[in-house]
């Protein structure tokens, strides 16, 4: 695809410098965005849809300038309820990976009933947290952190549980506890696993909250579409996807950020294959 | 009497009662200073011996008995390295090479105050092995044989009485091979270590050692013991020559003999 983009770029470039001068690889994805949008509104309008059944992109940003305050607020109330949930998914599963990858004992053990657990769609638990809770922010907040909290979970206990046997003799030759080989190589060496995981999370987490506030809430982008679908307000509701969107696309983004930052050893060496 | 290592009619099985008797009746002695190696069909015990040694395993019966005294846990005098050099990637070749000084307990606790010195060591060590001034490069960025050479200054860093070598060079190719062979022997020469060396080479074999014990097929236990007659120090042309050939061919057809009876 890049070499495509490179002959593209060489064939423009003899004609005109200003089109030379733009990193085709950079521009793509906005690029392809707009034909997307451009694409949709071009078949809303072929095919005369209704905006009650798929409205135009045209409309749906005309929903997002026309509700902009109660969009607005309610995106920030399922980021809030997000990154919360998140936030304890991410410290939760540390320590739970931890815990888990300490001993082959514990790993054998415990595995199978975290599978079971992932197993049960997470949209089951929110009555049960409803009846604990009450409706609103703290059944959103845990089912972000239930649902996210597994792929961080497994992906720790996964970086401490295959370090090199060759490694472990080594450092244990020389006296090493287990407290010493987790310290040096175990927490080290699952890093890159750990924050590999961060990007599933987040997608995971939104699902979790959207999901409980949908059904469970009166704030929050998933209580704003249910009720604008209520209300047969369809462009309001790809409104709030759309929002949701972004907000997604945002934080993978910050993830796969620190990712690079906190272990760009990673993509190096070999370990990363 | 100046045994560094004695091992005395040891039996070691893995996996309880009806596990794998890996080694049996084994009674082999190490000389301090000593360069000893070990070799023997593949499968037979050789690196159950060396984790015997540095006491990560604990035999059934007999016993091993290093430095003056009986292994009952890791000892720490040793140091070890093995085929796969086992660098930690996110640490630079220097912070590898510095590891084990943050384990060894008599060097753990001195280490932030004296990281000066030590740093000194290990660069001295670096230009020792020939990898002068790429202590601040990552394994990754390594070749085979120098990450080989590096893994050899981390085995060495705490100044162990004995070094183990559990097939270090088995993965790299013929010339890297003997450049390493000559580097191993000088580290011996000058810094009169006691190496225990585990190799499938015969000619490697040979050529460092002072004495080859050759082990039988699983259960292993010493079937001959070598003295290796050639002076040190000894030049690489040392292959050339036909009594060194005929070393080898010998050491071969024991071992080409115990795999047979097995
Ligand atoms: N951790 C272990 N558990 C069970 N059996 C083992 C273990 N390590 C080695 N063995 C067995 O013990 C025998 C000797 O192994 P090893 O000492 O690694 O041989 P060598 O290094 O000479 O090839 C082999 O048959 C091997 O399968
Ligand atoms: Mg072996």
């Amino acid at each position: 695809m890049s070499a495509m983009t490179d002959t593209a770029t060489q064939a423009k470039a003899a004609a005109k410098p200003l089109m030379a001068r733009i990193n085709w690889v950079k521009a793509a994805p906005w690029l392809y965005t707009l034909a997307l949008f451009a694409l949709w509104e071009l078949l809303v309008m072929a095919l005369d849809m209704p905006p009650t059944i798929l409205p135009a992109p045209s409309n749906v940003f005309a929903a997002i300038a026309k509700y902009w305050s109660p969009i607005w607020k309610n995106s920030l109330q399922t980021l809030y309820t997000t990154t919360m949930g998140f936030a304890i998914a991410v410290v939760a599963g540390l320590a739970i990976g931890l815990f888990i990858g300490w001993s082959k004992t514990i790993y054998a053990g415990l595995y199978p009933l975290m599978i079971g657990f992932n197993a049960i769609p997470k949209v089951a638990l929110v009555p049960i947290l409803v009846i604990w809770f009450g409706i609103g922010t703290v059944p959103a907040v845990l089912t972000a952190f239930l649902i996210s909290f597994f792929p961080i979970v497994v992906n720790v206990a996964t970086g401490l549980a295959t370090i090199e046997p060759e490694t472990e003799d080594v450092l244990r030759a020389l006296g090493a506890k287990k407290m010493d080989i987790m310290l040096k190589v175990g927490i080290p060496r699952s890093m890159p696993y750990f924050f590999g995981s961060l990007k599933v999370a987040i997608t995971l987490a939104f699902v979790g909250s959207v999901v409980s506030e949908t059904v469970a809430s009166n704030y929050g982008l998933g209580n704003m579409m249910s009720s604008a679908q209520s209300q047969f307000n369809v462009p309001l509701v790809f409104a709030g996807l759309l929002m949701l969107a972004v907000e997604g696309i945002a934080m993978y983004a910050l993830m796969a950020w620190i990712e690079r930052r906190m272990t760009g050893w990673a993509h190096r060496s070999t370990m990363a294959q | 009497m100046s045994h560094l290592v004695s091992i005395d009619n040891v039996d070691m099985r893995y996996g309880g009662a009806s596990g794998t008797l890996a080694v049996s009746g084994l009674t082999m002695r190490v000389d301090k200073g000593e360069f000893a190696a070990v070799v023997g069909p593949s499968g037979c015990g050789k690196s159950t011996l060396m984790k015997l040694v540095t006491g990560l395993h604990i035999p059934q019966t007999g016993v091993v008995i290093v430095g003056g005294q009986q292994v009952t846990k890791p000892v720490s005098i040793v140091g070890m390295a093995f085929q796969n050099p086992t660098m930690l990637p996110w640490r630079t070749t220097l912070e590898n090479i510095l590891l084990p000084l943050e384990i060894v307990e008599r060097h753990r606790h001195r280490l932030r105050a004296h990281k000066r010195e030590y740093v000194e060591k290990a660069e001295q060590l670096l230009e020792i092995v020939g990898l002068r001034g790429f202590g601040s490069k990552f394994p990754w960025q390594l070749s085979g044989g120098m990450q080989q050479r590096a893994n050899l200054c981390r085995a060495l860093i705490h100044e162990p009485e004995l070094l183990m070598l559990d097939e270090p060079f088995g993965a790299l190719d013929a010339f890297t091979r003997e450049e390493l062979w000559c580097v191993i022997r000088d580290l011996h020469a000058a810094q009169g270590v006691t190496i225990i060396l585990v190799t499938h080479d015969l000619r490697e074999a040979v050529f460092l050692a002072d004495t080859i014990f050759v082990m039988s097929a699983r259960p292993g236990r010493i079937l001959k013991e070598h003295r290796v007659p050639f002076e040190r120090p000894r030049d690489l042309d040392v292959m050339y020559q036909s009594a060194f050939n005929d070393m080898v061919h010998a050491l071969h057809g024991e071992i080409a003999k115990a795999r047979v009876v097995a």
